[in-house]
């Protein structure tokens, strides 16, 4: 009796588990096992001995040039876009605006933050470029030649604001849930107790939303540092951010040294995910407050 | 009082000319191919173009395919991981959350060393082989999307109930599964099926490393040749991230109203 049982349990067990062994395969074989690879690829030379080299040959200064232009973009185009995003959310959810400016704003930005890719960069070539309708309605207008002032799209600059156009979105899509969370009855009470307007925000407030304002930020840094797409269309090879140089090193070996490019995408990997496991950290820490 | 309000409607109004500009540049600009009055000769030199309609074409049977392989992957795990191993839930949940972290230049990197030609597995062997690791790609970024809004519309009926009510009836594996469970997800399947046809229809990264005619890739050729079809083509394209992100919010207002509670 208890052995048929226990059999019995087993058998379930196995068959429980074999349930998720198709999305189990699917993962590994094409997520997990081919990023792995390249981590360990990381750290061997083309012989096949083990070694930090690659490690090293990061700090050469064309690659680390690549890291901190990709960085700087991603934290300008970051901080941007939170700072914009969190004013736009702070509008629509606190600001008195009418309704139907909230409802237009979140349907707006759902799109905005997909539309990334080669088109954004079409858009803003369009826009900012040098026969662009900003540009041209700047020079006729009011005589003003922006690329006299040594504006160029095609810069650290201009690939900043092109960035934002989705960063924003993003911003405002997580915070106007957390920016929600305030409870009416925090702001009464600190009134009552005769709290200023400065006072409530920066001891109420800011102490509550810090989590999900970092949080997002970190978010719009990562997705910021592993685009290419927009980057690619709009600089095409002239700005040279890692995700370009990892894209030249995979189609024709630039750096001389496959796994090299093993080493420059784990760089990838590594900046990527510290700033989503921060996020995950943080958000965990926000929604404490949003029950 | 008053203060906040106009601090808050300059919010408001520098919002709207970031988002508005760009777009209305890029239409006005798609609008000069003909010099000195506007046209809609660059849309009609997009449409009249046959890599246009070949690349368009197989972008969008991509999409078709990788929204039905995603899904089908993807509503019995997440059936199963609710019903019968609620302790893998973090795990999946984590995995499906990867696509976000690593970069997609990087996941095809490392494809590209680990299927090529001379591997145990050649994908990139032959042009039907690559076809099928693209879709297994636009599966894999797809991953975190689809996953959750399968998982929104699962959370909404009680799936252990509804199993238990179909085996009593008598119905088998298939018939739970298609006739129980995909129906009261559907609100779900679909916003997934959209946002995945959306970023389909536009990637880049994937298609253009493994050399596959996508429409991304050609998007990117235009650009680098011609001078007012990549406006054209930026306003077609953000119609269908429009259109895409609309059903999705049409299709949620349905599935709010219909899913069976039992």
């Amino acid at each position: 009796m208890t052995t048929a049982s226990t059999s019995f349990i087993d058998r379930r067990t196995v068959i429980d588990w074999l349930g998720i062994v198709p999305f189990m395969v699917f993962a590994l074989a094409f997520l997990i096992v081919p990023t792995l690879y390249l981590i360990v690829g990381a750290f061997f030379n083309p012989a096949g001995e083990f070694t930090f080299q690659n490690m090293v040959d990061l700090f050469s200064p064309s690659i680390l040039s690549a890291y901190w232009i990709s960085i700087r973009v991603s934290v300008a185009s970051a901080l941007g876009g939170a700072l914009i995003g969190f004013f736009l959310a702070w509008a629509v959810v606190l600001g008195g605006v009418p309704s139907w400016i909230r409802s237009s704003l979140l349907t707006f930005s759902g799109v905005a933050s997909n539309f990334a890719g080669v088109p954004l960069a079409f858009a803003f070539l369009a826009t900012l470029g040098r026969t662009g309708l900003v540009t041209i309605f700047m020079r006729d207008w009011f005589g003003f030649n922006l690329y006299s002032t040594g504006f160029n799209l095609l810069s650290f600059f201009g690939l900043t604001i092109t960035y934002m156009f989705f960063q924003i979105p993003l911003m405002v899509l997580i915070l106007t849930p957390a920016l929600d969370g305030l409870k009416k009855e925090w702001r009464e009470a600190s009134e009552i107790l005769g709290a200023s307007t400065w006072q409530y925000w920066r001891m109420v407030v800011l102490p509550i939303l810090w989590p999900s304002l970092m949080g997002a930020t970190l978010l719009l840094f990562a997705n910021a540092f592993g685009a290419i797409a927009t980057a690619f269309a709009l600089t095409g090879a002239s700005l040279n951010i890692v995700p370009i140089l990892l894209y030249a090193q995979i189609r024709g070996d630039v750096l001389h040294n496959p796994n090299l490019g093993y080493a420059l995408a784990l760089g990838m990997i590594v900046i990527t995910g510290i700033s989503n496991i921060l996020y995950i950290w943080l958000r965990s820490r926000a929604e404490r407050w949003q029950k | 009082m008053k203060a906040h309000k106009i601090f808050a409607w300059i919010a408001i109004a520098i919002g709207a000319i970031y988002f508005l500009v760009p777009l209305i540049g890029t239409f006005e600009f798609s609008l000069r191919m003909r010099r000195g009055v506007y046209s809609f000769d660059a849309y009609q030199s997009v449409f009249t173009d046959a890599q246009f309609r070949a690349t368009f074409g197989f972008s969008m049977l991509m999409a078709l395919v990788t929204i039905v392989v995603g899904m089908f992957l993807i509503v019995p795990t997440a059936y199963w991981v609710r019903l019968r191993l609620p302790q893998m839930r973090p795990v999946v949940e984590f995995i499906t959350l990867l696509p976000l972290v690593i970069p997609a230049i990087v996941i095809v990197f490392g494809y590209l060393r680990l299927y090529n030609s001379s591997s145990w597995i050649p994908f990139t062997g032959s042009t039907q082989g690559t076809n099928i690791l693209l879709t297994f790609s636009y599966v894999t970024l797809a991953l975190p999307y689809m996953y959750r809004s399968v998982d929104t519309a699962m959370r909404t009926i009680d799936v252990r109930t509804l199993t238990e009510a179909a085996e009593i009836l008598g119905a088998k594996w298939p018939t739970i599964m298609f006739r129980c469970i995909f129906p009261n997800v559907m609100s779900g399947v679909l916003s997934g099926a959209f946002i995945t046809f959306a970023i389909v229809m536009g990637e880049f990264t994937m298609a253009a490393l493994l050399n596959r005619p996508a429409f991304g890739p050609y998007l990117q050729l235009v650009g680098a040749n011609k001078a007012y079809e990549p406006s054209a083509l930026a306003v077609i394209a953000f119609a269908i991230t429009w259109l895409s992100m609309g059903l999705i919010q049409l299709v949620s207002r349905f599935g709010k109203l219909s899913p069976a509670r039992p």
